[in-house]
């Protein structure tokens, strides 16, 4: 009996620890997005700890009105073109770098770590004055070009580990049936990596969707989504917007987040090198 | 047209490798150049003032701060619910996918998803004071609320960067073979010896890029306290965010980016150094 | 040093749909190098891992010497391990590795450094101790292993598979090594192999295992002459023991095996073992090693004999031996002739069948009849 009770306590704490955890990242999730929804009557009724009344009007507000709408527009065209870009470029850099040897393999590979860990806010201050004198300012591609900088060196990473799990010898046979070196990678190694690809290019996404400095830096007219929210949500005019509308304004910004990690949670984990059981 | 193989590789790398270098390489030099001269001769008086303004030392003085907390409570968080995870045990997969959705949220929207935790309004103070732990609401937010500002802050950035150092120390601790393990306990270890006498000389590696990435990101803090505290907590990014925008002085804006450049330069060599794992060093 | 005992022992995974290990009763005895020999995925790892307590059994019960251990954690039996991939932790420099289990059990330093001193030359390795472990190669790497292992003279020493990573020449010598070892410090030791040249060697007891269960046990000499199965009968010894189904058959002068293109009588003495077979299909058992060709090597102490014919089909010269496959009628019995001996391929030759070596085993069950 006193080691059954014993055994039975220490699952109770576990399972509790899990349940605490779990909670502290998904409660703030939750309540916001009530809030988001809620009934300003009911948020600032002090009684009511979960609303009960819901509308739409603010989030629309925030669409239509504050130009959230254009903004996601802007986010999804700027993520798109920072997608084709990293990945024109880093694809075949991560293939080298999975499937060859070369001198200096190593010290390239540390050096694209280095650069992935460049600090983004120094790149966005001094390209201000480039973007200016190219006419790149305000201009989605601008913003696009700074988050290829930004997303490239993950893309080489991964993609080459991606590359990196796809057996050399697969590819080598299509060379042996006559393929060239070309259409073997495009025949055989691409098809097989794709998934991986498809996961690491909603990653990219998402970090082109989540990216607010550059952004709010390189343009005015033409903000992306976090950018838009930034500039009415804080600084000297946006201080004084009212909760409800930074609540809607959050879950604008998290929904294509969470549909993210919904949809790619399987490849979002491993993509870590983190295996399921 | 015939490339010759060897060449491939790099001619593969190359164009990746050219775009990064110049958009890290043109902007450093840009920023020089803007920091150190007036009038196209060098000078220090963009430097002095730069650093004759509060809000200079303070911002410093703020990001170092921030990260002094921030960053080693990560890694022991991250250490735990690692450990914990890496146990098998009913509804291990879904906690795991719940704690890794913060991966993908920005620190806009955490700092607005923690406002609608902890506004006075919110969702803490509206529960504590209705089973009854508080008469009145706690306050995190406004100039006069500083040190809770921070706080939120502490917390906002708690929650959703955790999530990264988890998943790099999760990946870490699920390549310690079982076996080693097993060794040290047949030799008789206990739960506690295995943890400090294996698994976690062996998580060093992994706890050294977990911390260099943490460290570095914290050197750029920016929407989360952006939304959260404006500059009531002044911090570098966000110094040289408002210099630019704000005052349009580029030349200040630079030195605040020179900064955080230096700092991660400085700090990421110190980790290297002084985190080495001498097993993996040595020459076989 | 202890006795082991293994009562009824079992473990199921998957809720009962594997049963790794089913029911085994086996008693080591103190001292006693015993061997657990059988195909992979029979329970060999699962039953090491449940004497050590690493897993748990389902069922059953594990004494060392009148102590219940079953359900004790691995600090607490005093036991220790080598590990099928060695295990030796990559932080530790080698000196560390062979430490840690005195550390653990609180030696004095002095007392520390003298033991791993004296483990360090007793398996040559003494040049090696300030380097790490991805400085060695897989067989210096195997030393510190074993050294850990018996650094702190443990009451069991089990041992999974230590040489299955090692090129076939550090094996044969690492073999002998582990035996001398044992035998000096005389460490009750479970020694996990599918390897039965290895048991062969190197055990003082052998323990046949298939599908979770215990078929045979005895020493090297008694499981190779006597097996009671076929399994154990096919499974050691190399190239494998020729089965043929043979018909018990009865005439006037007693008992005769008839096959499919020979007919053998038997003397008297089979008799009574063979009475309820009469009229049955048996199966015949001979090791290759144990046949002899007529003309071509020598009959020395055959003293019951029996010829069959057969056809060379097929030669392997191995250089020290000679396997010759020939049919008899359908099918290929293997004989293996010491040295390097010609015989021509097509050509009809007599086999000699030594009766005093001739095993037969029952068709239904599998178990040896004689
Ligand atoms: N943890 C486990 N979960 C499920 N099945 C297992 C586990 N460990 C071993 N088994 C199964 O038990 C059987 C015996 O395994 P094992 O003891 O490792 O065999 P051996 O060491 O003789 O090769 C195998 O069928 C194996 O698949
Ligand atoms: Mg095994």
């Amino acid at each position: 009996m006193n080691d059954e009770t014993k055994y039975m306590l220490k699952q109770l704490a576990f399972y509790t620890f899990i349940f605490v955890v779990v909670a502290w990242i998904v409660v703030p999730l939750i309540v916001a997005t009530l809030y988001a929804f809620a009934a300003p009557k009911d948020y600032y009724d002090p009684n009511k700890v979960i609303p009960l009344h819901f509308t739409a009007k603010y989030v629309k507000t925030i669409l239509i009105h504050l130009g959230a709408w254009e903004a996601i527009k802007n986010s999804v065209v700027v993520a798109l073109l920072t997608i084709a870009i990293s990945f024109t470029l880093g694809i075949p850099a991560g293939y080298a770098i999975a499937k060859f040897i070369f001198p200096a393999k190593d010290t390239i590979k540390l050096s694209i770590v280095a650069l992935r860990m460049f600090p983004i806010p120094v790149m966005a201050i001094p390209l201000v004055i480039l973007y200016i004198r190219l006419n790149l300012i305000d201009t989605r591609l601008g913003v696009a070009l700074a988050h290829t900088a930004m997303a490239l060196p993950f893309v080489v990473l991964i993609t080459s580990s991606i590359f990196a799990g796809v057996a050399t010898e697969l590819e080598e046979a299509g060379m042996v049936f006559g393929l060239t070196r070309l259409g073997s990678f495009l025949k055989i190694t691409l098809p097989l990596a794709l998934p991986g690809l498809a996961a690491a290019a909603m990653f990219t996404f998402v970090m082109s969707w989540n990216e607010v400095f550059v952004a709010s830096v390189l343009t005015l007219s033409h903000r992306t989504l976090p950018a838009q929210i930034l500039s009415i949500m804080a600084g000297s005019s946006g201080g004084a917007a009212p909760d409800y509308y930074k609540f809607a304004a959050a879950f604008i910004m998290t929904l294509p987040a969470m549909l993210f990690v919904f949809f790619a949670r399987k490849y979002l984990i491993t993509m870590w090198g983190i295996s399921l059981k | 047209m015939k490339i010759k193989s060897e060449f491939l590789p790099y001619l593969l790398i190359l164009p990746a490798f050219a775009y990064l270098m110049f958009f890290v390489g043109y902007p450093l030099a840009q920023a020089l150049y803007l920091a150190f001269t007036q009038n196209g001769a060098f000078s220090l008086a963009t430097v002095r003032r730069a650093i004759s303004d509060y809000y200079f030392w303070t911002a410093l003085k703020y990001t170092l701060g921030l990260a002094a907390i921030i960053v080693p409570t990560q890694v022991i968080l991250a250490l735990v619910l690692a450990l914990v995870m890496n146990k098998s045990f009913k509804g291990r997969d879904l906690s795991i996918y719940a704690l890794v959705i913060p991966l993908t949220i920005s620190d806009v929207a955490a700092g607005l998803i923690w406002y609608s935790m902890l506004s006075p309004y919110g969702f803490l103070n509206k529960l504590l004071m209705n089973i009854g732990i508080l008469d009145n609401p706690i306050y995190f937010f406004g100039y006069q609320f500083r040190h809770m500002e921070f706080l939120a802050i502490v917390l906002a950035e708690l929650w959703r960067a955790t999530a990264i150092v988890f998943v790099i120390i999760l990946a870490g601790l699920q390549m310690i073979s079982n076996e080693y393990l097993e060794a040290a306990e047949v030799f008789g270890a206990t739960y506690w010896i295995k943890l400090r006498r294996i698994v976690i000389p062996l998580l060093k590696p992994s706890i050294q890029s977990a911390l260099i990435i943490r460290t570095l990101f914290a050197m750029q803090v920016f929407g989360i306290v952006w939304i959260l505290a404006g500059r009531d907590i002044p911090i570098l990014a966000g110094e040289g965010f408002y210099q630019l925008t704000e005052i349009k002085d580029y030349g200040v804006a630079s030195i605040y980016a020179l900064v955080i450049a230096g700092l991660s330069i400085l700090l990421g060599a110190l980790y290297i150094k002084f985190m080495k794992a001498e097993y993996l060093e040595v020459k076989r | 040093m202890v006795e082991v005992r293994l009562e009824n022992l079992k473990k199921y995974f998957d809720k009962g749909r594997v049963k790794a290990v089913d029911g085994i009763d086996l008693t080591i005895k103190d001292g006693e190098f015993l061997v657990l020999l059988g195909p992979s995925g029979c329970g060999k790892t699962t039953t090491l891992r449940m004497i050590s307590g690493l897993e748990l059994p389902t069922d059953g019960k594990i004494y060392f010497g009148d102590k219940d251990v079953t359900y004790l954690p691995p600090k607490d039996r005093n036991i220790s391990m080598v590990f099928q991939s060695y295990a030796v932790w990559p932080h530790m420099k080698v000196y560390d590795n062979i430490a840690f289990p005195l550390k653990i059990k609180k030696y004095p330093k002095d007392e520390i450094d003298k033991r791993v001193k004296w483990v360090a030359e007793l398996l040559q390795i003494e040049e090696l101790l300030d380097r790490y472990p991805a400085q060695l190669s897989g067989g210096q790497r195997q030393r510190v292993a074993v050294a850990r292992a018996i650094v702190v003279e443990p009451d069991v020493l089990l041992m999974d598979e230590p040489l299955s990573n090692l090129d076939a020449k550090l094996r044969v010598m690492m073999r002998a090594e582990i035996k001398k070892l044992q035998t000096k410090l005389k460490v009750t030791t479970v020694y996990v192999t599918h390897d039965q040249v290895e048991a062969m060697t190197m055990g003082d007891r052998i323990a046949v295992m298939k599908q979770g269960k215990l078929l045979q046990v005895g020493p090297p000499a008694e499981v190779y002459l006597k097996p009671n199965s076929i399994f154990v009968a096919t499974f050691i010894g190399a190239p494998e023991m020729n089965l043929l189904d043979v018909t018990v058959k009865e005439d006037e002068k007693g008992l005769i095996l008839e096959g499919e293109s020979f007919e053998i009588p038997l003397p008297e003495d089979f008799t009574p073992l063979l009475k309820d077979y009469v009229n049955k299909t048996v199966i015949m058992g001979i090791r290759p090693e144990h046949l002899i060709v007529e003309g071509i090597s020598e009959i020395l102490h055959v003293k019951r004999r029996a010829k069959i014919e057969g056809v060379v089909d097929f030669v392997e010269a191995l250089g020290t031996d000679t396997i010759v496959h020939a049919k008899v009628g359908e099918k290929i019995i293997k004989i293996k002739l010491a040295g390097n001996v010609n015989v021509p391929i097509r050509e009809k030759i007599k086999i000699i069948v030594d009766l005093d070596t001739m095993h037969i085993f029952d068709k239904q069950n599998e178990k040896a009849i004689i």
